[in-house]
């Protein structure tokens, strides 16, 4: 799992208003290179949340990211390098994803979040 | 199957665009290509100039089974629509297992979520989505397959196969951004007609990319658009009778075999 699915996943438990963003633990992270390509990562910013992706960042290891981003830093090719590793190249492979307000764990592996509900909690 | 153009382009040995049967990773309890598989990715081929024309940025597949449209999607826009996020669900534990392998097998890259239909995505990706292909659960069977789990989530369509499939519409037109195409899998007896009336009614036009008749059943890919002229249209409530019946006029054509009224 990327960090960018990470920014698009909630907590979805009956009941839960706020399942945004969802905790992680890391048991186990990879890195997969990807092409690096400006347009793609211009169109995601406005798309991400950028407190959630800069946590997620810090969580699994890589503290590159600046705490506040705006439109201008899409012009600069080291931000957009920092960017583009944190959202694309950095994969949670083990680990379980943290539902803030309940604390149930949703576990991921082989690099895949079972975000399946109990019947409680639908 | 041997209808398809997939089959063709293998035979004789046609360029590599679409997922490799060969490939495709398999699992006792997963659903394996079959003709509508093949209709969806022959249906996405057809409409491959407007695709890469569209130049989508997030693509998605609600319930990937084996992988092969997923994989196939990624094929077809390939390297001519560079950066594309691709995502992928399905109920079935197993089923995001086997698409993974799947994907790794073509050498691309998916992301992949175990989940009911959209659930936990539909808060954070709602209105991002530019191209969403759906094969869903269309067969009609009693209501109670429809939850037992397994293989049978991927066929069992409950009253009329629209249990699912009448779930997974509002969650698509959630999803979908304002330049959102929807390609889904519809069998006759679903009623498609019906479909593209209640798809109409939230702005949405229609088109039938790929229409095929199999021993067993009869298929159509829909095509899905938002079109601002017939949201102008839902909105303007000064002759809706008229606007009804030339929506209905272009239904008809476009469905020669189906009966008028419910097809059943």
């Amino acid at each position: 799992m990327r960090l960018l699915t990470h920014n698009m996943l909630s907590s979805n438990i009956k009941g839960v208003t706020n399942g945004f963003p969802l905790g992680i633990e890391v048991e186990k992270v990879i890195e997969k290179q990807v092409d690096f390509n400006p347009d793609f990562l211009r169109n995601m910013f406005a798309k991400v949340e950028w407190k959630a992706l800069v946590d997620a960042a810090r969580t699994m290891g890589y503290a590159e990211l600046p705490e506040e981003a705006d439109l201008s830093m899409l012009e600069s090719d080291d931000f957009l390098k920092r960017f583009h590793h944190a959202l694309l190249e950095l994969h949670l492979e083990e680990g379980a994803l943290v539902c803030p307000e309940t604390g149930r764990k949703f576990p991921v592996n082989k690099g895949i979040p079972n975000m399946l509900l109990l019947e409680d909690e639908v | 199957m041997h209808r398809s153009l997939h089959a063709f382009r293998s035979a004789y040995k046609m360029p590599y665009r679409t997922a490799q049967i060969r490939l495709v990773s398999s699992h006792p309890e997963v659903y394996e290509p079959c003709d509508d598989s093949f209709a969806l990715v022959d249906a996405l081929l057809a409409d491959r100039t407007n695709l890469l024309e569209h130049q989508p940025s997030i693509c998605m597949e609600i319930g990937c089974g084996s992988g092969y449209i997923i994989t196939s999607l990624v094929l077809i826009l390939g390297q001519e629509v560079p950066g594309v996020y691709y995502i992928a669900t399905d109920i079935n534990p197993h089923a995001v297992k086997v698409t993974q392998e799947t994907l790794n097998a073509h050498g691309v890259l998916a992301e992949l979520v175990c989940m009911d239909i959209a659930s936990g995505l539909e808060k954070r990706l709602a209105g991002k989505v530019d191209v969403m292909v759906v094969n869903p659960p269309y067969v009609p069977t009693p209501e109670d397959e429809v939850s037992r789990g397994g293989i049978a989530t991927a066929w069992a369509g409950g009253e009329n196969g629209r249990s699912v499939i009448d779930r997974i519409l509002p969650v698509a037109e959630r999803l979908l951004s304002d330049r959102g195409w929807l390609y889904m899998v519809t069998l006759t007896a679903n009623d498609p007609k019906e479909i593209c009336l209640l798809m109409r009614k939230k702005g949405y036009a229609s088109r039938i990319i790929v229409q095929r008749s199999t021993e067993e059943e009869s298929l159509q890919i829909i095509k899905f658009w938002c079109d601002s002229d017939i949201q102008d249209l839902n909105e303007a409530t000064s002759s809706p009778r008229k606007a009804a019946a030339s929506f209905v006029g272009s239904l008809v054509s476009q469905f020669p075999r189906i009966p008028f009224g419910k097809s059943q």
